[in-house]
């Protein structure tokens, strides 16, 4: 190792650092009200080493347990704008941590820190430290606020994550026993020389073995069934802001982690049959089971975290679709890319309006949203595009992203999956189009106006442009995903 | 003393702080059941690197000693998790006098 190496982890130095200045800033200064702006300027720091590093070429680093390339700067890019719409989001909402406001911002930070770092891993005790690193401050945060439901879903978070992060680990030295190696390229190469010649994945238990752990400790991160039991009580007591955050950024990473290890460890012919299959009924359960469950919910934050669930199946279907009949396909990797940049902007516009409107009502409760189109039209406008993205209904990105996904799967001969992914957007529009009839045609208790403070508005507005505007022209984010997964098809 | 033995006492102690981790009903004892499952993963880590050693010896100095190192990040990490649950076990214990987990039912109702 050398010191140029420490250049390819610059905007996660610049990110620590940010962490670390807002807790001093707010150590010294009373003036609370500028915490938000010093976060929002100091995120374009990492912002800027990010884009200056996607101009040069895919580079390894620290004894190749880092990897720089398109496909982590992607991610970062989704970190960045996720963390930057969160924090924006909460400006009002974080008042009422009085004195604390500054450990807030700064855990937000501190947990992107790791989720970039997550993104270009290349080795498994890099990807573990990074793991915790995104998912120890999201747990405090979860805690954050002095009452007993925020403080219930703080230990539930933490107590089922060390669990998963457990098992994972469990997994990771069985593979680390069987080939010998934690770096990713090494393990594929001792895999492929240890399967040419067996039978398959079959022959060799303890590969088996450590392949359902490392899944179960994975699909615990992105909430796919039948690891999701931690999120709905999470998302619920958790506050809406960070409640945002998990739902967006650390299932990306989840699952930047996991195209990672399936490219790099389980690209070989003889273990994608097997992947695929499996991430093929995984899929399909966690989309009926998120989408059935979501239907007879009244908080709207957890029926956001079922929606969350169901989500994260239309997204497998793209890892379902990575290979056909032996060969790489890569337009299933692509469409995941896609979906999870449409998935951000649209589901922080919905957190946005969601944190928007309890502020003034002081409830989570889907009826809390009666007659918003009175009470705040631009509110009740945002939150009605955004449910229709998540459906999948033109003009948004969610329909640009799910033709992908779903094409993907009929490319790859799935075609029984990407039919069970359209009547199940069938189904989650039922539950998504009650918040807009709610909105519309019910009548409020109270009819005064709410008037949206600064930051939550803002950040609705500029990710339902966002949604909008990728809707209709969709060519930037294919292209760079693109160019993100070209760069890790080896 | 072979590797197999070393493997199972580790498998035994994953298991039962797994069980542990899901039965109990005291918070602290859920955390350490937890601590049980990391040391069986850690048992396994160092045996399984101690006995693959020689042959990494031959083949690049790079794995030597890779499954210790991973012990002592995972003994880190584990601490730092158990000092962040018992903040939120005490911050649990202030708003409702408990720490049973089964008495945490506020959400979902």
């Amino acid at each position: 190792m050398n010191y140029i190496d420490l250049e390819l982890i610059i905007p996660e130095i610049s990110m620590a650092l940010l962490a670390g200045l807002i807790i001093v800033f707010d150590l010294f200064s009373s003036n609370k009200r500028l915490l938000v702006p010093l976060c929002l300027i100091g995120l374009l720091v990492p912002l800027f080493f990010c884009i200056a590093a996607a101009q040069e070429s895919a580079e390894a680093g620290f004894m190749g347990t880092m990897q720089v390339d398109d496909f982590s700067i992607f991610f970062k890019y989704i970190i960045i704008l996720a963390t930057a719409l969160v924090i924006l989001s909460s400006a009002t909402y974080a008042k009422r941590f009085d004195n604390h406001q500054g450990e807030y911002y700064s855990l937000i930070l501190l947990s992107a820190t790791g989720m970039m770092l997550l993104a270009s891993a290349t080795e498994l005790i890099t990807i573990y430290i990074a793991l915790e690193l995104t998912a120890l401050p999201t747990a405090a945060l979860a805690a954050f606020i002095r009452e007993k439901k925020s403080a219930e879903s703080g230990m539930k978070f933490l107590i089922l994550s060390a669990v998963s992060s457990a098992v994972l680990l469990y997994g990771m030295v069985l593979l680390y026993g069987f080939t010998g190696s934690t770096h990713l390229s090494d393990i594929g190469t001792a895999i492929a020389t240890q399967l040419s010649g067996s039978a398959g994945i079959t022959d060799h238990g303890v590969l088996l073995f450590s392949v359902i752990l490392i899944t179960a400790g994975f699909g615990f991160k992105i909430s796919a069934v039948p690891f999701q039991m931690w999120a709905p009580d999470v998302y619920e007591g958790a506050p809406t802001p960070i409640t945002a955050f998990l739902s967006v950024a650390s299932k990306a990473v989840g699952f930047a982690i996991i195209l990672r290890i399936l490219y790099m460890v389980f690209e070989n012919e003889a273990l994608s049959s097997d992947w695929t299959s499996m991430m093929a009924v995984l899929s399909a359960i966690s989309m009926s089971v998120g989408n059935l469950i979501a239907i007879k919910q009244n908080n709207i934050k957890r029926m956001l975290a079922y929606s969350t669930i169901a989500q994260a199946g239309y997204i497998m279907v793209g890892l379902a679709a990575m290979t056909s009949d032996t060969t790489l396909n890569t337009s299933g990797p692509v469409g995941i890319l896609v979906y999870l940049a449409g998935y951000t902007f649209t589901n922080l516009a919905a957190f946005a309006v969601i944190t928007a409107v309890s502020e003034s009502s002081g409830d989570d409760s889907i009826d809390s949203f009666s007659g918003l189109i009175k009470k705040s039209p631009i509110l009740a406008g945002i939150m009605t595009i955004s449910m229709i993205s998540l459906i999948g209904i033109p003009p948004t990105i969610g329909f640009m992203a799910k033709i992908y996904i779903f094409g993907a799967a009929v490319e790859t001969n799935l075609t029984w999956l990407a039919f069970v992914g359209v009547i199940n957007s069938v189904i989650s529009a039922y539950y998504y189009l009650r918040v807009v009839k709610t909105m519309f045609l019910n009548s409020a208790s109270e009819q005064s106006p709410i008037k949206p403070s600064v930051g939550p508005l803002s950040a609705a507005v500029i990710s339902i442009v966002g949604t909008v505007a990728f809707g209709l022209y969709p060519r930037p984010i294919i292209e760079l995903a693109r160019e993100a997964i070209s760069t890790i098809v080896g | 003393m072979t590797l197999e033995r070393f493997l199972i006492l580790g498998a035994i102690l994953f298991g039962i702080g797994l069980y542990g981790a899901l039965s109990k009903k005291h918070a602290i004892a859920v955390l350490m059941s937890l601590e049980i499952m990391f040391n069986g993963v850690n048992l396994t880590a160092v045996a399984l690197s101690r006995y693959t050693v020689p042959q990494a010896f031959e083949t690049a100095s790079k794995f030597l000693l890779t499954g210790h190192v991973f012990t002592v990040f995972i003994i880190t990490v584990a601490a730092a998790e158990v000092a962040l649950g018992l903040a939120i076990i005490i911050a649990i214990y202030r708003t409702r006098q408990s720490v049973l987990v089964t008495d945490a039912k506020e959400l979902n109702r």
